[in-house]
């Protein structure tokens, strides 16, 4: 794309690359959605993200924009949330749906199964807490199911505590009465999608992105 | 009595057949028209017993009514038709049982290659004897033998990997098999130019027509083949779905061939008109598989009245839209899968449980059958056939079919790559191009072909190639998985975590697609979802099913399951999450201190009740709870009193649980406690 030459912090773009794995390309067209987003600002709010039309009928639509603004996804160690985001941060949360690269070793790839992992990991434990509990799990059903009409909160209450449930047999195994399931800790969300294949799946094509006409 | 008269003679046929009936008499014997007519074990061991038939016939009709009362005779010309089509079915399928009751056998070989042997033995036999064996008939093939092996692969494909890879499967059903058919007409013509060959008669669309025929890879060999490596499914679906569309590319090809060799010449316009003729017979049969399926649909939102007829409808309008197509030339297989990709949603939602198994299991049974007789068929024919044996031309073809293919498949992943996400390695593509089978379509292609010296030439050569392939490459391509580590396919559970996954994962993708600007797969599915959702769904599936999401009804059908196997196998059956002691209570958060603040009964003999209720209980409990009271999704119509009967006990047992671990009980109490306990335990089931 021509308008590389335009958009200024050329070396900046040499550090962001390397440190997302962005071409310069793929760098430059998320600047241009940047700007747009922002409406030429230096930093994005939630309520930016708010105006996204298409945003406004996907269910689960608060997480995704959470998700942007929590610090456990900018690979910094940081915890909480930030009220506003520089594109630093906005290229980082997205380089977590790149493709994996064809010539990868299996550690590599466990790697990047890892952190996508992590990432869907955060989306769900919205109190930092670093286990997603039973309530927290009934929350994330229901948001998926919010959209489609009036089923009641029983049957979402319902399907989380079968997954719940599943999660519990999956990683706990043998199990005494007694003993109380706290939540599922990032171990047990590992074991449990293991076989999900997830980064063949959680990714996004970064290219062939015609900001002008998508202009909203 | 009646004086005897041949049937043929009578004018009164009515009359001749019921006498025929009762008195069970000589029937003229020469009348079998012969299209269908196997030969059979039966008329082999009793040639002397028909022959005989004949004679006293003649004799007989003067003498009829001298003759005794018959009590028993030999009739067979009566249900010869009939008759020995069950008893090739039959034959049919003791074999395929016999080859999976010895197991080594069927480990190495794959059941294609057996059963083919198997035909060419049959062959063998029927030759030997000097019988007339079955002639192929392609119509056979293409209206009764293909049909059901598609429609069971159509109706069960795998939707969401298919559409996933749709651009690349595309890409190489139709721009793969175009560059094997010129590849290989062209490289078959050059070498007929030769002269040490002597093939001089062989023309260029001649040859073409060849390639077109042999080029498609077949999707009854690909399937029978691929069930039985368990590969990954990302390979499955792109050698299966390849085969299942390359469909129209074979049929455009070959007609357009067939008919510029009967003209001699090919125009510019001609080329151009095939073009068109290519997108008019793809997309034709893919539109008259969706106006069949969308009636399918239809009418079943209404059967919840009959439900006996349920599987024919389904079965009924897939057959329409395949024949349907075919009256148009259009691409009748893609018009089956089609249908029944459109249909099946739909119908699911609306057909009983039962016809639901009902309908998978005669598709499976039917296509088995069909493929069975496919490849015995394949045998027999072969052994039977007039054959021309070319060295030259043979050995050249199986030569060039696999350089053709290994280079279509690498050249076109070097451009698919570039569009892939997840790109193809080089395992990938071996396996694909490796996994290109050929098989009965291509032979009963060849077998239309107008009778010219160089039809025999080019049939010997297909099922040259058809035997290469399904017998070299079908019997290594099992240890060179192995060999070369490609991923198997993983065996799915259907764990509702991993759904509540996949939908989240596609709005959260849809949701970054949006925030990145960018119109990409998952805008496009997620717009056509709730086009489905807010129309098509309201129209084709009756009843409040209609506004139930994809989670719930994927919950509702696991549990339905889960429930189903408990009462089928009754109380002593192990249940898949047995080996966990994990159970709802371990999960519930902690409202407990309420319950245990009860002075009344003690820490210890609480603990007692509870193991006690648990021992027994352990497995139902666990069922108990997953069901919502509130989501009783019971369809009324299904007439299963004692699924309803159980759940009202599992009601009841959990009623009296709960009752018994929160109300508190007096020291005193224990005892009547222990006693009506026993109660519950009764409930065995």
């Amino acid at each position: 794309m021509g308008a590389l030459q335009s958009l200024p912090g050329q070396p900046e773009y040499i550090d962001l690359a390397e440190k997302t794995g962005f071409s310069f390309e793929q760098i430059g067209v998320l600047h241009k959605r940047f700007k747009q987003l922002s409406h030429n600002g230096e930093t994005l709010r939630r309520d930016h993200f708010n105006e996204i039309p298409d945003l406004a009928c996907n269910p689960i639509r608060a997480q995704i924009i959470e998700a942007f603004f929590d610090r456990r996804n900018f690979r910094q160690n940081g915890e909480g949330t930030v009220e506003e985001i520089g594109f630093e941060e906005f290229l980082v949360v997205m380089s977590h749906f790149r493709p994996p690269s064809l010539h990868m070793t299996e550690e590599q790839r466990e790697n990047v199964r890892t952190e996508k992992l992590r990432f869907l990991f955060n989306m769900h434990d919205t109190d930092n807490d670093g286990t997603i509990t039973l309530e927290e799990y009934r929350h994330v059903v229901e948001e998926l199911l919010s959209r489609s009409g009036a089923l009641g909160k029983d049957t979402a209450k319902s399907i989380a505590d079968a997954a719940m449930l599943e999660v519990a047999s999956i990683s706990m195994g043998h199990m005494e009465p007694d003993e109380f399931y706290e939540g599922i800790t990032f171990e047990h969300f590992l074991k449990l999608l293991r076989g999900f294949e997830i980064e063949a799946k959680m990714n996004i094509r970064f290219l062939n992105m015609d900001t002008p006409t998508l202009c909203k | 009595m009646a004086v005897l008269r041949p049937a043929r003679r009578s004018s009164a046929p009515l009359l001749t057949g019921v006498m025929c009936a009762l008195l069970l008499l000589f029937l003229p014997a020469a009348s079998a028209s012969r299209d269908f007519a196997p030969a059979d074990n039966e008329t082999w061991r009793n040639p002397a017993r028909s022959t005989q038939e004949e004679v006293p016939h003649h004799q007989t009709n003067s003498t009829a009514h001298k003759k005794a009362f018959p009590v028993l005779s030999f009739n067979y010309e009566h249900v010869r038709k009939p008759f020995e089509i069950s008893l090739w079915i039959l034959l049919a399928l003791l074999m395929k049982l016999a080859f999976h009751i010895i197991p080594r056998v069927s480990h190495v070989v794959p059941e294609s290659c057996l059963l083919i042997v198997v035909g060419l033995l049959v062959g063998g036999i029927i030759k030997a004897v000097d019988e007339k064996a079955p002639v192929f008939d392609s119509k056979l093939f293409f209206f009764y033998l293909l049909p059901p092996i598609i429609l069971d692969a159509g109706y069960f494909l795998p939707i969401r990997p298919f559409t996933e890879n749709m651009g690349t499967i595309l890409m190489f059903a139709v721009v793969g098999t175009l560059w094997n058919a010129f590849f290989i007409g062209g490289t078959v013509y050059g070498i007929c130019q030769i002269e040490a060959a002597q093939l001089g008669g062989v023309d260029l669309l001649s040859c073409l027509l060849f390639g077109s025929i042999i080029s498609a890879v077949d999707p009854v060999s690909v399937l029978s083949l691929f069930e039985e490596i368990h590969i990954n499914e990302l390979l499955h679906i792109l050698v299966f779905g390849e085969s299942l569309l390359n469909d129209a590319v074979t049929v455009v090809l070959y007609h357009l061939l067939k008919e510029f060799s009967h003209a001699g010449s090919v125009t510019v316009v001609d080329a151009v008109l095939g073009v068109v003729c290519f997108f008019v017979v793809s997309l034709g049969g893919v539109l008259v598989g969706i106006i069949y399926g969308v009636l399918g649909a239809f009418t079943s939102r209404f059967t919840s009245h009959s439900r006996v007829i349920e599987p024919l409808f389904v079965f009924l309008y897939s057959y329409m839209a395949y024949l349907s197509a075919e009256v148009f030339h259009l691409s009748g297989i893609m018009s089956l899968i089609a249908c029944g990709v459109i249909m099946r949603p739909y119908v699911e939602a609306n057909i009983s449980h039962k016809s639901y198994t009902t309908i998978k299991y005669f598709l499976k049974m039917w296509s088995s059958v069909s493929e069975t007789l496919m490849f015995i068929f394949l045998g027999v024919a072969t052994v039977e056939g007039p054959h021309e044996w070319n060295w030259t031309f043979v050995i050249f073809t199986v030569f060039i079919c696999l350089v053709s293919r290994v280079l279509g498949v690498v050249g076109l992943t070097a451009i698919i790559n570039k569009f892939r996400i997840v790109k193809l390695s080089k395992k990938d593509q071996f396996i694909v191009a490796y996994g290109g089978l050929r098989g009965a379509i291509a032979f009963s292609l060849g077998f239309l072909l107008t009778d010219n010296e160089m039809k025999n030439l080019f049939l010997t050569a297909i099922i040259t190639v058809i035997f290469f392939t399904v017998f070299v490459q079908g019997m290594t391509i099992k240890p060179l998985v192995e060999l070369l580590a490609v991923k198997r396919k993983k065996e799915s559970k259907g764990s509702i975590n991993e759904e509540i996954h996949t939908q989240f994962l596609d709005h959260l993708l849809t949701g970054i697609e949006g925030i990145c600007g960018h119109y990409g797969h998952h805008h496009w599915k997620d717009k056509l979802n709730r086009f489905n959702k807010s129309y098509l769904k309201k129209w084709l599936i009756s009843g409040n099913r209609s506004t139930e999401p994809q989670l719930i009804s994927f919950y509702n059908k696991m549990e339905m399951k889960q429930a189903m196997m408990l009462v089928e196998s009754g109380s002593a059956a192990k249940l898949p999450r047995v080996s966990s002691t994990a159970s709802m209570q371990n999960i519930q958060p902690k409202e407990q201190p309420r319950r245990r603040a009860m002075p009344s009964i003690s820490k210890s003999r609480e603990q007692e009740i509870r193991k006690m209720l648990r021992a027994n209980l352990q497995n139902t409990k666990q069922r108990l709870r997953s069901y919502s009271r509130h989501d009783l999704m019971i369809d009324p119509l299904e007439d299963n009193v004692s699924e309803v009967r159980f759940r009202k006990q599992r009601v009841e047992m959990e009623r009296r649980m709960s009752h018994y671990l929160t109300v508190p009980a007096k020291r005193q109490e224990t005892p009547s406690v222990r006693k009506v306990w026993f109660g519950p335990a009764g409930f065995h089931l």
